[in-house]
């Protein structure tokens, strides 16, 4: 019995190794790009004239370093996600970058060279407030941190704390800002907002109070969001309600006063509102070496771009930040070259008769005919220039299917509401599109209406944005190739939208249908021409669609009526105190099943049971007890409302992650009990014999199907899951798996099937079952972006391609990532080191031998005929 | 107010078990305790409500009243009335124009009779009628709880699902329901299988290490070393010889 399982172990091991990507593919295929959010600080380096390093802190917790001529990253840092991990300022002197993390819970320094940390110094527990460098004579040695009520001075080298003070009268006295002049004092601001602003100068000796003013001050309420300390120790304020400027030597001895400063009122009222801090606008000035000033600008922009601009209004590069927070993404076929484009048309074109269609036919020939000579004319110019200067660039005039269909364009959504179209195989972006007016708590789906595949009708796009509280949302359609807006005039939304569903139903220029049901059950159609309305009369008794309402438990499923209005026709209600619903999955609508079932060992087929309506919910417990938590799991039919599954996972709670395929349904969550993340995968079979096997209805599949279950221990949490997918279905499926490592793990299917047996027999060999291991292998021939790690990865899309080998990946969270994987290898590529020639000799060689041996052959019958 | 019942019975068993473990003698004490747990669970009983209507606009009516039994092994059971001849005609209509015939149940708990009144709402299902009428009225309704035995869901089926539009002549065949009942709990999916692994591991350890101990090498191919020896033996005697032979030949 053990030589069969070790067997197994060589065979699996064996295919699994060339799933690795050589040495010699690495970036051949795939790209990753490297983003870091929203800037909050950032510095130049300036302790060197030829410098050209940039240092950032954004929003997303992360201290990186910028090539400043090219917009290139030299290293990032990539800190805890949540307030643990805020940035709360950043300092720079000299080869030191400072910064206090997590709301004033440490102090750390950093390396600006190499990016390595220095030291690490923890804080006292207080919110932070401000921090500043402490020089004596233009010599920085300490740094010093206000925090609400206490105030501290660490060493620059070590971060070793050198005195600690508390602050007087804190619980009224608002410090908010802090201040050395280099001399031997530290001062502090504080205010009591609307009445007076304090003044304590610290002895940088031992932290005794040597100063201590009171200035009149009853139009301040901030110091934070209205002041800033200038030059030699001037402090300078902004009143907005009287536009006045007030100006106060920090270090002045005797009772220092504001100096107000009326802005002149002109016809043009200038609008004051606050100073803002950290403000979007990083200007660096820099003499010139001919001594004049010359200056380079970082700008900030409300779509998260980063722009580095230059002396004469130079746009040196362009960094779009956005894309570190891409919420959802499609992938859309290119469209066709002009002459494939031709061929469509001319087929797709009604015909009117034979004479007009021979001209056609002859006009399109003779464009045929010019793109051909074009080709050649370009093919003889590339081969006159010099080798390196022929530039593949990809731009949004040359873009063109290619042979396999593998270069698509992305659609990236993102957080801030900028949309992106990306050329998958260079990664570069080719269009943009800001969306203004995007609510910060809006949720997108972004629906393809029509695909490339309708020339001479443009591919159309829609996004769905939802406000996520009022539930009121706007479409916005677009060309997802060129990324403008269609001239289609979207409805008029005036209701919540509750669930927005693609029918398969096309109107004449082959546009899918969008229903958007509002929160009285009434359904717009999108779009809602005469035919479209027409169609969905005639289909409206074939169309159903379900509503998930978690927060009370509620799924309940619709029918649609010929006047568009809809009618509840199932319910289902889980009960909120005992569990609520997590996540709802359906299936992929594009995803093909090849085979209708599986060949058992006795030659038997045991049949899927391939329910396109089936939605998986899993649910989790709302009691948190680790021995009483459970997740559910429930198969539902989204048509009849059957329950076709039900089953509790005891002793486990989430974040569950599952996928949703085939017969199958995979999910991860975390056992309580012995405190590791479990697999669970369950298969629908309909057993030996298929009810009805020409067509699934769900109104008419009266026996439940077999189910089968089992469970594995995976030796990681993760962070996304999903299924690759293929152009018929027929490749073997892999599970992507998004560690929290930043690794995509690509898991065989086959690792994860119910009918993994405990014990060997002959017939679960003839199967190509692999005996039942409790633990589930991760192993590094697995990962397919090899060292190329994707920082907190949040979600992966797969898409097929033109081959049914090939499945494309793209993996997003901070970075991007795309890729390609072959979960059955590629079996329908040549290799790369084909033998061409090999072939085509013996081929040739052949031929010629039996053209010979022919001839010899004959001229022997006609000598033997002759004798 | 609805856990108080809950608990009573809660706190009734452990007794009951510690009792067991602690002295024979009481067990039929603790017996008792555990029958009038079960009286105490004795059926009760909800409406099965159903709807068909020409126009598609659900006005549910009685359709039979569903027994119901909680505690450790749930029940349930079915008594309903036979279709009115208006009814039967009302369906057959409403199968002619592939209407909806739609049950409902109220959402109710298994195990805590007292929280019945709480939960509004129903549970609601539906078949085409046409399937309901052309099945003879045979259906499958089945009834899901959840882990703590409320109600969640109910689905009817009928056997035969199909609509295929032959037309049913016997009025008798439209009179009762032929139901079957069914009341699912939900499965507990399973756990990794370690334990059964590890032993079969062990076992397989057993099977491959005892025979290695007993035998040495020698033991287990003293024939073929044996074997050996007596060839490079018997050809070192026979080369002279054999050379000779050779040497003859050509």
């Amino acid at each position: 019995m053990s030589k069969p399982t070790s067997l197994f172990v060589i065979f699996f091991s064996l295919f699994v190794m060339s799933e690795a990507v050589f040495e010699d593919q690495v970036g051949k295929f795939d790209w990753r790009q490297q983003y870091v959010g929203k800037t909050l600080f950032a510095h130049f380096d300036s302790h060197s004239q030829s410098s050209k390093k940039l240092f950032l802190a954004t929003d997303k917790n992360i201290f990186a370093s910028f090539n400043s001529r090219t917009g290139d990253l030299f290293w990032r840092h990539v800190d805890k996600v949540g307030p643990e991990g805020t940035i709360d300022i950043l300092l720079l002197h000299g080869q030191d970058a400072l910064m206090v993390v997590g709301g004033g819970r440490l102090l750390r320094s950093w390396d600006t060279n190499m990016g390595g940390l220095n030291w690490e110094a923890v804080l006292d527990t207080g919110s932070f407030q401000a921090a500043c460098f402490v020089a004596i004579q233009d010599t920085v040695k300490h740094v010093a941190v206000l925090k609400k009520a206490v105030i501290s001075l660490h060493y620059l080298t070590n971060g070793h704390q050198k005195w600690v003070e508390n602050l007087p009268d804190s619980d009224t006295v608002q410090y908010q800002a802090v201040y050395s002049g280099g001399e031997e004092e530290v001062y502090v601001l504080g205010v009591v907002p609307n009445s007076h602003l304090t003044i304590i100068a610290y002895s940088l000796e031992d932290g005794e109070i040597i100063k201590q003013r009171s200035v009149e001050a009853p139009w301040l309420s901030s110091v934070e969001s209205s002041c800033v300390v200038i030059g030699q120790g001037v402090l300078m304020c902004v009143d907005p309600a009287t536009l006045a400027l007030y100006t106060l030597p920090i270090q002045a001895e005797e009772a220092p006063q504001f100096n107000q400063i009326l802005l002149q009122v002109t016809p043009v009222q200038p609008r004051l509102e606050s100073v803002v801090f950290p403000p979007q606008l990083y200007v660096h000035a820099f003499l010139k070496k001919d001594d004049s000033v010359g200056y380079r600008v970082l700008v900030q922009t409300q779509d998260h771009a980063l722009t580095f601009i230059q002396q004469p209004g130079r746009v040196v590069w362009t960094r779009e930040e956005a894309l570190a927070d891409v919420v959802t993404m499609e992938m859309v076929d290119l469209p066709l070259t002009g002459t494939q484009a031709e061929l469509e048309g001319e087929f797709g074109k009604k015909a009117d008769g034979l004479f007009p269609m021979v001209l056609k036919r002859l006009s399109s020939q003779v464009i045929l005919l010019q793109v051909w000579l074009a080709h050649l004319w370009k093919l003889f110019y590339e081969a006159r220039q010099p080798h390196g200067q022929v530039k593949n660039e990809v731009t949004i005039e040359t873009l063109s299917r290619d042979e396999f269909n593998l270069q698509k364009m992305m659609v990236m959504v993102t957080a801030s509401g900028k949309l992106f179209g990306i050329d998958s195989k260079s990664g570069s972006i080719l269009w943009k599109h800001y969306l203004e007016n995007v609510q910060p708590n809006a949720v997108f789906k972004l629906i393809v209406q029509r695909t490339t595949a309708h020339f001479p009708h443009p591919p159309q796009c829609t996004l769905l944005i939802k406000d996520k509280d009022t539930g009121l949302a706007s479409l916005h359609v677009f060309n997802p190739i060129f990324g403008r807006k269609s001239h289609i005039a979207p409805p008029a939304l005036p209701r919540p939208i509750l669930q927005s569903l693609l029918l398969p139903v096309i109107d004449q220029d082959y546009a899918k249908v969008l229903l958007l049901v509002d929160d009285q059950y009434k359904v717009t159609a999108f779009p809602s021409t005469k035919n479209v309305l027409q169609q969905l009369q005639e289909m409206a008794s074939s169309i159903f669609f379900y509503l998930i309402r978690s927060d009370q438990g509620n799924l309940s499923g619709f029918r649609l009526r010929k006047d568009l209005s809809t009618e509840r026709i199932w319910e289902v209600v889980l009960p909120t105190e005992v569990q609520k619903i997590v996540a709802v999955n359906g299936k992929r609508p594009n995803e093909h099943v090849h085979s209708q079932g599986r060949v058992m060992g006795d030659r038997s087929v045991l049949y899927k049971y391939l329910n396109p309506n089936l939605l998986a919910v899993v649910t989790e417990s709302t009691d948190a007890h680790p021995e009483r938590a459970f997740v559910g799991v429930f198969l539902v039919d989204g048509v009849t409302g059957r329950i076709i599954h039900e089953a509790v996972q005891r002793k486990a709670r989430g974040p569950v992650h599952f996928v949703h395929s085939e017969n199958w349904v995979v999910y991860e969550y975390w056992n309580t009990k012995s405190r590791r993340n479990e697999f669970s995968v369950l298969e629908l079979f309909e057993g030996t014999e298929l009810y009805n096997s020409t067509v699934f209805s769900s109104l008419d599949r009266p026996h439940l199907p077999q189910v089968l279950q089992q469970t594995y221990i995976f030796p990681s949490p993760i962070t996304t899951m999903e299924a690759t997918l293929t152009e018929k279905g027929i490749t073997s499926r892999h599970l992507l798996v998004g560690l929290p490592s930043g690794a995509i793990l690509s898991l065989p299917k086959m690792f994860l099937d119910p009918r993994r047996p405990e014990v060997v027999t002959e017939h679960s060999r003839e199967e190509n079952l692999i005996p039942y291991a409790p633990e589930m292998p991760i192993r590094t021939e697995w990962f397919i972006n090899y060292n190329q790690t994707v920082a907190r990865v949040k979600g992966i899309y797969t898409a097929p391609s033109g081959l049914e080998s090939t499945c494309l990946v793209v993996a997003y969270g901070l970075d991007i990532y795309q890729t390609r994987v072959y979960p059955s290898k590629q079996f329908d590529v040549l290799k790369d080191d084909y033998d061409y020639v090999l072939i085509s000799s013996v081929l040739l060689a052949l031929f010629f031998a039996t053209m010979i041996s022919k001839r010899l052959a004959q001229v022997k019958l006609l000598n033997r005929a002759w004798r | 107010m609805a856990s108080v019942p809950r608990s009573f019975l809660l706190l009734s068993i452990i007794p009951t078990i510690l009792i067991l473990c602690a002295d024979f003698a009481c067990c039929n004490t603790g017996r008792k305790t555990g029958d009038g747990l079960d009286t105490d669970f004795s059926g009760f009983s909800v409406p099965l409500e159903h709807s068909f209507q020409v126009d598609d606009v659900s006005r549910f009516r009685m359709r039979g009243a569903l027994q119901l039994r909680g505690g450790r092994e749930t029940s349930v059971s079915l008594s309903q009335s036979q279709l009115s001849e208006e009814d039967r005609n009302t369906l057959k209509e409403v199968a002619a124009v592939d209407g909806l015939y739609k049950i409902r149940v109220p959402r109710v708990s298994l195990t805590d009779r007292q929280t019945e009144r709480q939960m509004d709402g129903y549970l609601t299902a539906f078949v085409r009628a046409c399937s309901l009428v052309e099945s003879h009225l045979s259906d499958v309704i089945t009834l899901h709880t959840d882990v703590s035995g409320y109600l969640i869901g109910v689905s009817i089926v009928t056997i035969p699902g199909a609509c295929r539009g032959t037309e049913v002549e016997d009025e008798v065949d439209l009179e009762a329901f032929n139901t079957t009942l069914t009341i699912i709990a939900p499965t507990n999916a399973p756990q990794p299988e370690t334990a059964l692994f590890i032993e079969r591991m062990d076992i397989e350890h057993e099977k491959r290490g005892k025979p290695q101990e007993q035998k040495s090498f020698f033991a287990k191919y003293w024939y073929l070393i044996l074997g050996g020896a007596i060839f490079l033996m018997a050809s070192s005697s026979a080369q002279p010889s054999a050379g000779g032979a050779e040497e003859q030949q050509s």
